[in-house]
């Protein structure tokens, strides 16, 4: 009870840090508190958000999906593929397309992964070289730029409902999704399981390949939704899309208090992480602050962020000398 | 000598029987194999393949990531990583820029860029021992830090006009025929395989990697080692930055982007464990050496540098992926 205490206070302390964030800039620079420029704000971190949400199921099993980014510049360039050469498919049939794509890429890993045991971290440094050569071989290293692609297919990322763009909409009903997956379903609970010790899951009859083989799935299938959405709201699609974005969501997760260590993370966290890289790489213009310092800016606050997170982690790696002292303390009470 | 003549029960021999199966079944010898077949299938299908001087032109592809992957596989076998150090060696670069610019003496260049780099290792390293991190995340806020700087720094600019001695030292040969990094290289290769395999302190290494609980209660200062490891790993980086530098006789913000991966994935395909505990620099090297061989004759064919890194990525999944296969297979039957 008190662990769950202390996570949401981290969570509610990133929402403030957020908020202040974004009245501090507003200060500086009031265009930053405009509709306009915060719809703009919230538009811009959509895809973040989703892929942060999903690679945070990856993390909690102790795991971690590098070949996100390539996988969504492959399913991203596909989709643009197929739109520019017929023009007149449905455009929902693009975007399943697409999610298939990613889907079947995420599996690769899924069984790599879950089915033959392999790390993690070695498989999606392979695959990602490998999805992101495809890019190349399937595009013979061309662009496919706006006037390629179908007006529908451009449109949609960006076109409103009720006001708020589609990006945002689909953010939301992603992060309800997640939400519910790791809140309500043996599928999510599971994963927290196998992230906080792997053993006592296989034990308890959790089938941990079955599962991680759909977590990865589950975080492919993002990568291709995102890359229609990516490829679509840029208007151009090229070899070198989201090019090291990976570690951007992963930073993201981080931020958001997700533990690297597996088992334990929440979909807010992801959210909030990411909203908090997003309010960052906004504000920064706006502040007229030269581009150049935005990823040094990003790295210190990637490294503050981490290193305050730590501190409810330290206890447990620190095992090594305290025991040495307790027993001292011990062997000199008994005397 | 059979156990039955002995008085003890059991025989323990000092050193294991000789066993061609045992030979064969390290990833060392099957990657000497793959060495091999990969150079005589290069020079059976490309005329130019076998030429003295464009085969030791080719170890420029490889001798810079190599340098920076001994260490790596160090790390690595300690369980840790390190993905800041293309970041790192970007900074090493832009440092001796500076110091270039401010007219200090061409010879000096070679200390600023290892003591910049050490000094960002250690910083790594003063992360992951103090405040307890794992060093992935570490190092991945690392990276976005280094660059950042070096890109603070550059702004839209580039540093030139290195001196002479840089260049000799990038694009220079011995003898006229083997490039100097490359000797450098092999100079490396030898100490740290005997820092690694010949020492107290490596055996450390491959305790920590396997146990490190069980290696600080054997009285392994751990943390001591991590913090060393990563300064030694940002030192590596700053002699890369060095060669490097002086190879392309320019630094510019985009220098040595994605190196991390190739690095890691030198390491990883010289059969060096993420799990920790276990690997070699002999195999480190034959890994590198064969990678270098397949890019140089893949250079020769005219086949595009990312056709490139999809053969990489293949190679590293079904690396690790046939043993485990074989075993799926043993076990069914």
């Amino acid at each position: 009870m008190n662990r769950l205490k202390y996570l949401q206070q981290r969570e509610v302390l990133l929402g403030l840090m957020i908020v202040s964030l974004i009245v501090l800039v507003g200060l500086r620079a009031p265009v930053f508190l405009s509709v306009s420029s915060l719809s703009n704000l919230l538009t811009d971190s959509t895809l973040l958000i989703m892929l942060a949400v999903t690679q945070m199921f990856v993390i909690i099993t102790r795991g971690i999906d590098l070949s996100v980014a390539s996988n969504l510049a492959l399913s991203g360039m596909m989709s643009a593929l197929l739109a520019s050469k017929f023009p007149d498919l449905p455009l929902l049939l693009i975007i399943l397309v697409a999610i298939t794509i990613g889907l079947g890429l995420g599996l690769i890993n899924g069984y790599l992964i879950g089915y033959l045991g392999l790390p993690p971290i070695v498989v999606t440094l392979g695959t990602m070289s490998v999805y992101r050569g495809l890019v190349f071989v399937l595009s013979g290293g061309a662009w496919v730029s706006s006037h390629q692609m179908p007006a529908a297919f451009i449109a949609f990322p960006l076109s409103q409902l009720l006001g708020i763009t589609h990006l945002v909409w689909i953010a939301v009903i992603v992060i309800a999704v997640m939400w519910y997956l790791a809140h309500y379903t043996h599928f999510g609970r599971d994963l927290y399981a196998i992230g906080n010790q792997p053993n006592a899951a296989n034990y308890i009859g959790i089938p941990t390949p079955r599962r991680l083989f759909w977590t990865y799935g589950l975080s492919g299938l993002m990568a291709g939704l995102c890359g229609y959405l990516w490829v679509a709201r840029y208007a151009v699609a090229y070899t070198e899309i989201a090019y090291g974005f990976e570690f951007t969501v992963i930073a993201a997760c981080v931020i958001g208090g997700i533990n690297i260590a597996g088992g334990a993370g929440t979909v807010s966290g992801a959210v909030l992480g990411s909203l908090f890289l997003a309010v960052i790489n906004n504000a920064l213009p706006i502040m007229k602050i030269s581009p150049f310092w935005q990823s040094a800016l990003t790295g210190v606050v990637i490294l503050t962020a981490v290193m305050i997170n730590a501190r409810s982690n330290k206890k447990s790696s620190r095992q090594i000398l305290p025991l040495q002292l307790l027993q001292k303390n011990a062997i000199r009470s008994s005397t | 000598m059979t156990p039955s003549n002995n008085s003890s029960r059991y025989t323990i021999r000092d050193r294991e029987d000789f066993q061609l199966k045992k030979i064969f079944s390290h990833w060392e010898t099957l990657l000497a194999i793959l060495f091999v077949a990969a150079f005589i299938v290069n020079s059976l299908v490309l005329p130019n393949f076998f030429d003295l001087h464009n085969l030791a032109d080719g170890t420029f592809n490889f001798s810079e990531k190599a340098l920076i992957a001994l260490p790596m596989a160090l790390l690595i076998i300690c369980r840790e990583i390190d993905i800041s150090v293309s970041g790192i060696l970007a900074l090493c670069s832009v440092a001796m820029g500076l110091a270039n610019s401010h007219g200090f003496p061409a010879y000096t260049l070679l200390f600023i860029a290892i003591f910049t780099g050490a000094a960002c290792g250690s910083l790594n390293g003063l992360l992951v021992t103090r405040f307890a991190l794992p060093s992935i995340v570490v190092t991945i806020g690392s990276v976005s830090l280094f660059r950042g700087l070096a890109s603070v720094v550059l702004g839209d600019q580039a540093f030139t006009s290195y001196p002479q001695l840089l260049i000799d030292w990038g694009q220079g040969y011995f003898f006229d025929l083997i490039p100097r990094q490359f000797i450098v290289l092999l100079f490396f290769v030898v100490l740290f395989a005997i820092l690694l395999h010949a020492t107290s302190w490596g055996r450390r290494i491959y305790a920590i990697g396997n146990n490190p609980v069980a290696a600080r209660f054997s009285g392994v200062a751990v943390d001591k080692y991590r913090f060393m490891l990563f300064t030694l790993t940002g030192a590596m980086a700053g002699l890369a930055a060095f060669f490097l530098t002086g190879r392309i006789g320019s630094t510019r913000p985009n220098i040595a982007t994605g190196w991390e991966l190739e690095i890691i994935t030198m390491v990883i395909l010289g059969g060096v464990s993420i799990s920790g505990g276990a690997g070699t620099i002999i195999g480190v090297f034959l890994a590198v050496l064969t990678l270098g061989i397949v890019n140089y004759g893949m250079a020769l064919a005219n086949i595009p540098g990312i056709i490139m890194t999809i053969i990489v990525g293949i190679l590293l999944l079904v690396t690790i992926a046939l043993p485990r296969l074989m075993n799926l297979k043993k076990q069914r039957k």
